[in-house]
């Protein structure tokens, strides 16, 4: 019978169309269901089924009514055809034939059933001259009917009719009845409150054994299937007000809690336990009285350390309820040893039980114990349980994570573990922390370096320590075996062992690694060329793309630095992981009250905990110190070509579309929309004041004057984005982003011309509320005059407020101006104190000079005041190139062959301000080839302040980039200022920079 | 909803009966059967009778040579639905006299009524055996 090949199914019913007697045709019919039921398509025959529905015999109309519910479904057309022999029968006095029909439509009666036969299922259930038989049936036949169309179902009438059908005392009545009202009071329990003391009566008459026919004694407990029903309709009602109901309920309760004994009989052991988990759930969700709960938390801790496994799973599924109950928490937490035992059981569902419990019950004081746990038990895990596994692990290494190091030694231990089971969500998020947190880059380019030296690695493992070292792996250059060569090796090795979306990140890592080498090392250079040429012939696009790029990019040498620099910082957010655990989490249709409490707490415990995430970079991040050229963030897309007719200061655009070193279009649209004005991520309120910290983050070097202080001030609202990196991009280019917060966003654009500057401020609202109470002052230093025209008090939703803010230079100083900022949003009074970039370069104006111009100027100032030189030390190591680009940048323009030494360089510029009007500046830099991290500076101008001014600012600007501070080596030493005293004489008295040095 | 299907497989994991609650097409049904067939003819007597699988949670029992899988919304009453089926099996013990696998695939459409009897679109309707079993002892003495 099992390998009936369908063309003896054919055969069979060539029978059914001739004429067969009723026995024949029920018989085939049957079959018919036997061979649809072992997995073949009966896609005939269905007429037939539907046929002897309106047969005049009760066998078969049986048989028709029961093969046409299992084989069609709500939508077919057949059904249509029967809808009136179904309707005949239901009102037809033949109760065996109501009884087919209502189970019939019960189980596939679709919306047109609902409409036509509605009435008539209410008709029947609550008519008293029916029988129970038929009554139970009408009630889940009406219940179907209801969830087709709920509609059918006249609230207003029916809510007394219900009521009255708890009154039943026929056990199936009342059990069907039980499953219609669950279904109605979960779409709306306020209208059904009559009900509610009805079905403590009912469960209070089983508890009591009061009136229940031995029949529907099932192992000597009154139907435990209408106890659990009963219980499970009470967990809708939201509370129970009345007294005297609430006090019978508990009493029933307290008796199933205690009364509960473990019995020999499994089937009654069962039977009572099923009542009993249902009371726990019950009592869970009326929040009871304090000893209740905690006798119930203790007969969870008995149950989860049972030898019977279903006990033990269902003591850990309902703890894993109990957990949204407040304040039995900790009691719960005491049966961490026992859970965590759980989690080595050899039955995977009591293990699936325990790890969402552990997941559950985790918090910052258990977090390590836990993660550790799971990381262990992973190496062991099934293969069924891996994902599930690493993710979770992943979300609490991430939400609870006492140090980011920590968190950055779980991940990659879990890549480690189960690199297959972890997705790409896991590694990116540990990327964007590692990229957000200064402090961490070393550390984590470290470890990715030892796993790098594992025999076989993960290919996730590679992709995540290839990104890792081609961004840091600088940071470690000191350390044995880190050079950039052997980095470089190590990594290539991986090559041939990856596939097609890995090659990727490998080549940027090469680039990356290719650009960190200074000086360059020829070697290196050729074996990366090489493989970018192997490349660029690549089938794949992704692949062919960045090989030619990287390739000519790499060949213009450092000019491009800027282009392969560090990825700027993310944008905090929710966690990719979290969201995916919530979409995991969602639900079937039918949702238990418990379960949307449930729902509802583990969101509001995300958001709490987010907001620890969000944390993540800790305060004291700006410590690393301002960023100038290397990290531009590329806020901008729209920034002005600032530096004239160099290449230098590219729209910081292409900075994300050059390199496409961004693993996801989800990171990428990160970098690209840091500008796009969204609603305030909910993780961005802080109570704590940790802005602060980045106003004191400003490194020594410019510190002092320079810097006007700017005074602590506790704002709840953190900003988005490193205030001092923000203003140091600023500096050097003309328009971008000064300051962004969850609420507000403040642009700025800067026109300068001679001594005279035009900046307009951008103030954004990102709400869709207001801002109010919005005042900005300007506070000058002494030597701008600066104009702020009137800034609106309030800035309306979504809106942009453009301030026009006019500067006059009035003669040369470092001083920088303040914003003095604030806005009140809801209750949060913010303020922050900005500087703006109106700085000493802005009133430059770059000049060529010929030499036949400069060598007269330059020896017609001679020495102090007009002239300063001095020896600068703890300079960062910049090729001579770079030094140049960076001088540029500045608005130095760089005069090339005036020098004859190729190590030294030459500059000039016009500072423009009323005191001094255009003034001709002249700037020598001689460098060691030997030890770059001194030189000596000698400055020219034609008036003594801004040749000390303009010294000073140039010293800051070369002390200032971040160079060492990274590792724990060397730290910047203090810039030594000798004023005119070169510390060895220079030995370059036969050198053709002789000539100029002579000069001087 | 409650139940969503109930199963009657065989040691060799043959379906012997299968009603749905819920339509599901055919290849649907043969590649759920298949899963959860596997997984639970797998487990040993020492674990325990619930399974999760996708978003059904199955609640098994087995009774010698054939298993009952009843798949269930996860927030079923597990253990009520485990009596259930320890209840089935106890009225078709009264109807043939300690049932077995034999029983039930040559008198599948009795087997069929008693289901249609306990349960109708995934609620149990009636737990009373005498009850369940009335309508087919009229039927047996009328033909």
């Amino acid at each position: 019978m099992k390998r009936l090949g369908r063309a003896v199914v054919m055969e069979i019913f060539c029978f059914l169309k001739q004429g067969l007697t009723p026995y024949e045709k029920k018989k085939y019919v049957w079959k018919m269901l036997y061979i649809y039921m072992l997995g073949y398509d009966v896609d005939f025959g269905h007429m037939e089924a539907v046929s002897l529905i309106s047969a005049p015999k009760y066998p078969e109309k049986q048989v028709g009514y029961i093969v046409t519910s299992s084989l069609l479904n709500e939508n077919h057309d057949f059904l249509r055809l029967a809808i009136n022999t179904v309707r005949n029968d239901i009102i037809g006095r033949n109760e065996t034939f109501q009884c087919l029909a209502l189970t019939m439509v019960g189980n596939i009666g679709g919306r047109e059933f609902a409409e036509s036969l509605a009435a008539d299922v209410q008709k029947l259930l609550i008519s008293s001259s029916c029988r129970p038989l038929v009554r139970k049936k009408a009630a889940l036949c009406l219940l179907r009917l209801y969830r087709k169309n709920p509609d059918v179902v006249n609230i207003d009438g029916w809510v007394d009719r219900m009521a009255q059908l708890l009154d039943e005392r026929d056990i199936g009545v009342l059990t069907s009845s039980m499953s219609l009202l669950v279904a109605l009071v979960s779409n709306n329990h306020e209208a059904y409150w009559s009900c509610l003391p009805k079905c403590v009566k009912v469960l209070e008459r089983l508890a009591r054994n009061q009136d229940i026919p031995q029949e529907y004694t099932y192992y000597g407990i009154p139907s435990p299937w209408l106890q659990v029903k009963a219980m499970r309709a009470l967990q809708y009602f939201p509370t129970i007000e009345d007294p005297n109901c609430r006090r019978s309920l508990f009493e029933v309760l307290q008796r199933i809690l205690m009364g509960t004994d473990v019995v020999k009989n499994v089937n009654k052991n069962n039977a009572a336990h099923a009542v009993l988990f249902e009371a726990l759930a019950l009592v869970m969700h009326l929040d009871a009285e304090k000893e209740m709960m905690s006798q119930c938390v203790a007969l969870l801790g008995k149950f989860i350390a049972v030898r019977e496994p279903n006990i033990r799973y269902l003591g850990l599924e309902n703890m894993t309820r109990m957990l949204m109950v407040t304040d039995v928490q900790d009691s719960i937490k005491r049966h961490q040893a026992q859970i965590i035992t759980s989690l080595k059981d050899p039955d995977i569902s009591i293990r699936r039980r325990a790890l969402d419990l552990l997941y559950g019950m985790c918090d910052i004081s258990n977090a390590k114990d836990i993660v550790e746990e799971l990381l262990q038990y992973l190496s062991t895990a099934d293969f069924a349980m891996r994902e599930e596994l690493s993710l979770k692990a992943a979300i609490l290494a991430e939400k609870f994570a006492p140090d980011l190091s920590w968190y950055v030694d779980v991940i990659l231990q879990l890549i480690d573990k189960a690199g297959d089971f972890v997705s790409d969500d896991i590694w990116f998020r540990v990327v964007q922390f590692v990229t957000n947190n200064e402090d961490l880059q070393p550390y984590a380019a470290a470890k990715a370096r030892e796993y790098l030296d594992k025999p076989a690695i993960h290919e996730t493992m590679v992709k995540v320590s290839a990104y890792l070292l081609g961004e840091f792996s600088h940071l470690l250059a000191r350390r044995p075996g880190c050079s950039p060569k052997e980095i470089f090796i190590i990594i290539h090795e991986k090559l041939p062992t990856v596939s097609t979306s890995t090659i990727p990140i490998l080549l940027s890592t090469y680039a990356k690694i290719l650009m960190h080498t200074q000086p360059p090392d020829p070697e290196l250079q050729n074996q990366i060329w090489t493989i970018f040429n192997k490349y660029e012939s690549c089938i794949d696009a992704e692949i062919q793309q960045r090989a030619v790029e990287y390739f000519a990019l790499s060949r213009k040498g450092a000019a491009v630095m800027d282009i392969l620099a560090e990825m700027p910082k993310f944008p905090e957010r929710q966690s990719a992981l979290i969201k995916k655990a919530e979409v995991a989490e969602v639900d079937s249709a039918d949702q238990s009250a418990i379960k949307l409490r449930a729902q509802q707490q583990t969101s509001n415990a995300l958001v709490v905990t987010d907001q620890h995430s969000a944390n993540g970079p800790p305060p004291t991040v700006p410590a690393v110190g301002p960023l100038t050229l290397v990290k531009v963030p590329s806020t901008s897309g729209n920034a002005e070509h600032t530096s004239e007719g160099q290449a230098l200061t590219q729209p910081n655009g292409t900075l994300t579309k050059i390199d496409p070193q961004t693993p996801s279009e989800d990171l990428l649209g990160d970098l690209l929309g840091p500008l796009a004005i969204e609603g305030p991520p909910g993780a961005a309120v802080q109570p704590q004041q940790n802005a602060v910290s980045e106003v004191g983050g400003v490194p020594s070097a410019v510190d002092g004057a320079a810097i006007v202080p700017v005074g602590e001030y506790s704002n709840s609202v953190q900003p988005i984005g490193n205030i001092n990196e923000r203003f140091y991009a600023l500096c050097l280019k003309d328009s971008g982003v000064l300051y962004e917060d969850p609420y507000i966003q403040i642009g700025i654009k800067a026109e300068w011309r001679a001594q005279h500057g035009h900046l307009v401020l951008f103030l954004g609202n990102k709400n869709t509320s207001p801002l109010d109470s919005v005042q900005a002052l300007v506070l000058p230093p002494a030597h701008l005059k600066m104009e702020l025209s009137l800034v609106p008090e309030t800035i309306p939703p979504r809106a942009q407020v453009q301030c026009p803010l006019e500067v006059l230079n009035l003669r040369p100083s470092r001083d920088v101006a303040v914003l003095d900022f604030s806005y009140k949003f809801g209750a949060n009074m913010v303020n922050v104190k900005l500087r703006l970039p109106a700085v000493l370069n802005k009133f430059l104006q770059p000049i060529s000079v010929s030499a036949e111009e400069f060598f007269p100027q330059w020896r017609s100032l001679s020495g102090p005041p007009l002239k300063l030189q001095e020896v600068v030390r703890g300079v960062r190591p910049l090729p001579l190139t770079e030094m140049a680009n960076l001088f540029n940048s500045f608005r130095l323009m760089i005069c090339p062959g005036l020098d004859p030494n190729p190590n030294n360089l030459v500059a000039s510029t016009t500072f423009y301000s009323e005191s001094t009007r255009a003034m001709l500046c002249l700037i020598r830099i001689e460098t060691d080839p030997a030890d770059r991290t001194q030189l000596r500076m000698t400055v020219a101008s034609g008036d003594p302040m801004l040749t000390f001014e303009l010294k000073e600012f140039m010293k800051e600007q070369l002390v200032s980039i971040p160079t060492a501070p990274h590792g724990p080596t060397a730290p910047p030493t203090p810039p030594v200022a000798q004023v005119a005293q070169p510390t060895s004489p220079v030995k370059a008295l036969t050198d053709p920079g002789a000539m100029l040095a002579g000069l001087l | 909803m409650g139940i969503r299907f109930i199963l009657m497989v065989n040691k060799q994991g043959q379906t012997r009966l299968a009603q749905y609650y819920e339509w599901l097409t055919l290849e649907e049904r043969r590649a759920l059967e298949g899963e959860i067939v596997r997984k639970c003819l797998a487990r040993t007597e020492q674990q325990c009778s619930f399974v999760e699988h996708r978003n059904y949670k199955i609640v098994y029992r087995r009774y010698a040579s054939l298993f009952f899988l009843v798949g269930v919304d996860n927030d079923e009453n597990e253990l009520a639905i485990l009596e259930f089926i320890h209840l089935l099996v106890e009225t078709m013990d009264r109807h043939f006299g300690n049932v077995c696998e034999l029983d039930i695939m040559f008198h599948l459409e009795k087997a069929h009524f008693m289901l249609e009897e306990m349960v109708m679109n995934g609620c149990v309707v009636e737990t009373s055996k005498s009850n369940i079993l009335a309508p087919i002892q009229l039927m047996d003495k009328t033909s």
